[in-house]
């Protein structure tokens, strides 16, 4: 066992550090404040590889590992939680078509999706079906040749400005059974979007819902079978959730290296805040606490890659874990700023709104707890190691 | 035509030096080393070169223990072609690094060498021009554009309160300045595809040079700190300051 990264992953990281120095971070307060989805930009990610980290290489992804990817989307974090957020989501929704879709729409999306010409949402929250995502009453009906959709998705990520929806919708009995995925072509007659919703942070991405009237879909656009739908989409968010802790860890440390250099240079009662020992300890405290985090969402990404039984487990405890402490430690990090902290001329109050809401989505930190225990108290499983 | 670019490893341009404890170097022990941002410039405008279509081949060399193999596989990332390690665990100075270049030029016969201006460590800025010197080529210091015109080359050269264009002819050494380009970034495709690049090793005994130290470093020590400045009461008190204090009126 090695805890170090190769060669290749200091090279990944040392490019995709430079990458968010340059073409993130001088723009993140700009684009939270403006609510400025930056299209251009990701196109320039796309160029670099960003966009199809973890599809494979037939349809121009790089097919790396998910330890690979979070290594890389880490470093992009510290630069703009926010866009590299949705990079992530964007790499999760390609990867479901690569993986799932016919030969026929693998080629029809992939190619541009990996290459960030154009951008994918992932569509399963309803307004009555969030953490039951189960009982989500979106419908796919087959007519034909075709399926059609009707139904509405709440909070989508990137709605109205991506050009694929990942949509889950219920093509047959209740319960997760009954659940088919589709790549929907987002500019189809028929698909309405709301209104861009005003949100806590996440800023320079759009968030909208989308309502499907009597949308008319090729049957071809089925991901795997009928019935694989919920399946599919929770394989998406297993790597989804590794991607969404990634970006806490990114951005806490962010946040840290700010709090570091501030203890330096801030002085009261005649001394750095460096010399308090309150303020060590502190900086001990968040300091361990990444560490921690960081090590158990490599973990789940390796037991990701490796096709673990309990992969699922190990990812929703990794991201219970990690989006809890990113927000501890950039709330700390934030303190540690005093009155300058609240103040938007610095990044920390960004970084602490930008963290909240990844205890909350794919999957809120009670749902991981409840997936969690699920696993622990099934009777006769091997235990966890 | 082929590029001979020579690169080296350095401490990376955002991170706070910090002098050792004894004075005797900078720290270098678990501190983030990067591509000397001039020789990333040099780099790019061999790459630049080689799309416009003037170069067949770039070759990029870096002089160092086997750790500098990292900036090597990022310049193959880049764009380069094929990379060569000098390979030796010394810190050689710039008269011993242009000696060790001036035998890879014999070696490969490059149409142009093209190097940063300085390094961020040690800002010598010698080691093109000794180069120059060894070989016998003309060169083109602190270029800020580069063109080739038939078999001459343009360059235009940042001096002190302006530009100053020379005609080189080739081959010749370039020293890059830092308007000349804008350097790319490896993408991640071409990180993967660089570990198939060739990647040589010499030594200097294998090129048959001498690279002993001819300096002996005394100290290194952090540059004084800044006093607090004062404020004035008037004009004529400022007048006065500026004349005897500072010495600049
Ligand atoms: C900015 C943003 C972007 C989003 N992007 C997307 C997207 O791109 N695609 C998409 O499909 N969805 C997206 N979502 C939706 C997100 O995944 C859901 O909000 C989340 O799954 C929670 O669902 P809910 O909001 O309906 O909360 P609810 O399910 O109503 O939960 C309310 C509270 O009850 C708790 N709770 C619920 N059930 C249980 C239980 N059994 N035990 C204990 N506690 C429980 C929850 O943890 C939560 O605290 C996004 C949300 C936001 C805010």
């Amino acid at each position: 066992m090695d805890f170090e990264l190769n060669e290749d992953q200091i090279a990944f990281a040392d490019m995709a550090r430079a990458f968010a120095q340059n073409e993130f971070e001088p723009h993140a307060a700009e684009w939270d404040q403006e609510q400025t989805f930056p299209v251009d930009v990701l196109r320039a990610a796309g160029e670099m590889g960003f966009c199809g980290l973890y599809s494979p290489e037939d349809v121009g992804g790089l097919g790396l590992s998910r330890l690979d990817a979070s290594i890389i989307f880490e470093q992009l974090a510290m630069g703009c939680t926010s866009t590299t957020a949705f990079i992530t989501i964007h790499n999760m929704a390609t990867w479901m078509i690569a993986d799932f879709g016919n030969e026929d729409t693998r080629q029809q999306w992939c190619p541009e999706l990996t290459a960030g010409q154009k951008l994918a949402s992932y569509c399963l929250t309803e307004p009555n079906a969030g953490s039951d995502a189960a009982s989500l009453k979106t419908t796919a009906r087959r007519e034909g040749d075709n399926y059609i959709l009707n139904g509405s998705k709440i909070f989508i990520s990137g709605a109205g400005s991506t050009d694929v929806l990942v949509v889950m919708a219920r093509t047959g009995v209740d319960g997760p059974k009954g659940i088919s995925a589709f790549a929907v072509d987002a500019k189809a007659e028929g698909i309405v979007y709301g209104r861009k919703e005003e949100k806590m942070g996440w800023n320079s991405q759009p968030t909208r819902m989308i309502t499907f009237e009597d949308v008319v879909v090729p049957a071809s656009a089925l991901l795997g079978n009928e019935g694989d739908g919920f399946k599919i989409a929770m394989k998406g968010l297993d790597g989804g959730r590794i991607n969404i802790a990634t970006c806490s860890i990114g951005t806490a440390q962010a946040a840290l290296n700010r709090a570091r250099e501030y203890m330096h240079e801030r002085k009261q009662f005649g001394k750095e805040l460096a010399n308090f020992q309150a303020l060590q300890f502190k900086l001990a405290d968040m300091v361990t606490e990444l560490v921690a985090a960081r090590q158990m969402v490599r973990l789940a990404a390796s037991k990701l890659d490796a096709g673990h039984a309990d992969k699922a487990a190990y990812c929703a405890m990794a991201k219970r874990f990690a989006t809890d402490v990113g927000f501890n430690v950039a709330d700390e990090a934030l303190q540690i700023f005093g009155g300058n902290g609240y103040i938007k001329e610095y990044p920390m109050e960004r970084y602490v709104r930008d963290n909240r809401v990844h205890r909350i989505l794919e999957g809120t930190n009670e749902i991981m707890r409840v997936i969690v225990a699920r696993r622990v108290l099934m009777e006769d499983a091997a235990d966890l190691i | 035509m082929k590029v001979l670019v020579a690169i080296k490893r350095v401490v990376d341009a955002n991170v706070k030096v910090r002098v050792k404890a004894d004075n005797s170097a900078v720290e270098l022990a678990n501190i983030k080393m990067a591509i000397n941002p001039f020789c990333e410039i040099a780099i790019e405008e061999a790459i630049r070169l080689k799309e416009k279509g003037h170069a067949s081949e770039v070759l990029v060399v870096s002089i160092g223990p086997d750790t500098c193999q990292e900036q090597l596989r990022t310049a193959l990332a880049l764009g380069a072609d094929r990379a060569l390690q000098i390979k030796t665990d010394e810190s050689p100075e710039p008269l011993a690094v242009a000696k060790l270049l001036k035998a890879v030029v014999d070696q490969e016969q490059p149409g142009m060498v093209i190097l940063g201006k300085q390094s961020i460590d040690g800002d010598n800025n010698q080691t093109g021009q000794m180069l120059a010197a060894l070989t016998g080529m003309p060169q083109g210091t602190f270029a800020s554009e580069v063109a080739i015109e038939g078999d001459a080359l343009q360059v235009t050269r940042e001096i002190d309160g302006g530009l100053q264009k020379v005609s080189l002819k080739l081959p010749a050494v370039v020293t890059t300045d830092l308007r000349l380009n804008e350097p790319r970034y490896a993408s991640l495709p071409n990180i993967m595809k660089a570990k198939r690049k060739p990647l040589e090793t010499q030594t200097p005994e294998d090129l048959g040079i001498d690279i002993s130290p001819r300096l002996t470093v005394l100290e290194v020590t952090n540059p004084p700190e800044r006093a607090a400045g004062i404020k004035v009461g008037s004009v004529s008190e400022l007048v006065e300051k500026l004349k005897n204090d500072a010495g600049v009126l």
